[in-house]
């Protein structure tokens, strides 16, 4: 089966909503709070001081609301649900290509895909994992086709025995606290392979709990964590021989 | 976790802490880490990567333009699929 089939036939998954998603705040919206314009991205989660109807179907969320005219063609809606979600789109797409230029361009793609496919989003899964999963299969559909050398989703969440980074069991030498810089982390995360630095990027960076990360990717909750855990040390070797060559300490 | 981690030695705590970092218990007061600096070592340069690449990387914006790129996509999109 190819990446891309792996993908997308498994593109409905059943995690449940994400705890972290950003939410709009419970301000009432205007027909200019809704213009073409993207609106400032919000991070509060929603308190609705309404009291519960008995009976009464329970009122969605604001997110829900936008999320629903959307899907119903609501270009204003559309806009807003970009601006809700290009942060953590954006840097998924620039950590896992290491180019400004590039990353605009597949975060162009991955929205463009969205507008496409959207009436197609069910609600079986939070919104947020639904579109990382299309956002993933940009990326890597992107990166095959630059004919990069790309470890497979199939073959990263397969346990690996001879790339395996090494443990720690000689004697403490570099500590990394306080030492890492940024563009040494850059180099270190852009040279892991690209199935250890999708579940980086969307664990450690995008804050995805390893529940929402196995919906994603279609693999256990136990491969996400171990998956993490050798990026986590391929990182550390990385940046240690980086530290020595750097002279740092 | 209700392994003795005390008596276990580093390769056998190490090859356990992908699940018990992931499982997301506090293992900072793990026994097995409070008689072992370089499993220590370890997990505090583990952490360290976690936080940091959370800090450098977690904030980056798209350029204020590409809204409108995309906007203009979605137009060509829906004139091409409905043609006047």
């Amino acid at each position: 089966m190819t990446q891309h089939s792996y993908l997308i036939s498994t593109l409905i998954d059943t995690v449940d909503k994400r705890k972290r998603m950003p939410r709009p705040k419970s301000q009432k919206q205007t027909p200019e709070a809704l213009s073409t314009a993207p609106v400032p991205e919000v991070e509060s989660a929603v308190q609705l001081s309404e009291p519960a109807v008995a009976l009464a179907p329970p009122p969605l969320s604001p997110e829900a609301e936008i999320l629903a005219r959307a899907q119903a063609g609501d270009h204003n809606a559309f806009s807003h649900l970009y601006s809700l979600h290009k942060r953590r789109i954006y840097s998924l797409c620039l950590r896992m290509v290491s180019n400004v230029a590039e990353a605009e361009d597949l975060t162009q793609e991955a929205f463009l895909q969205l507008h496409r496919k959207i009436a197609t989003f069910r609600g079986d899964s939070a919104f947020s994992t639904w579109l990382h999963r299309l956002s993933i299969n940009v990326v890597l559909m992107h990166l095959r086709k630059k004919g990069l050398p790309l470890m497979s989703l199939d073959e990263a969440m397969e346990p690996s025995y001879d790339d395996g980074p090494g443990r720690s069991f000689g004697a403490p030498d570099l500590s990394l606290t306080g030492s890492i810089d940024r563009l040494a982390l850059e180099r270190a995360v852009a040279a892991l392979p690209a199935g250890y630095r999708l579940i980086f990027v969307l664990h450690d960076v995008e804050g995805f709990e390893h529940n929402e990360i196995a919906a994603m990717l279609d693999c256990s909750v136990g491969n996400s964590k171990s998956q993490l855990h050798k990026a986590r040390l391929k990182l550390r070797d990385a940046l240690r021989i980086s530290l020595r060559k750097g002279g740092k300490r | 976790m209700t392994a003795d981690t005390k008596s276990m030695s580093c390769e056998e705590f190490q090859s356990q802490l992908a699940e018990l970092i992931g499982s997301g218990v506090d293992v900072s007061n793990d026994p097995h880490l409070k008689s072992c600096p370089l499993c220590r070592e370890l997990l505090n340069d583990l952490q360290t990567i976690a936080d940091a690449a959370h800090e450098f990387f977690a904030n980056q914006q798209p350029a204020n333009e590409l809204w409108k790129k995309i906007e203009l996509a979605i137009k060509d999109e829906e004139s091409i699929a409905k043609p006047k």
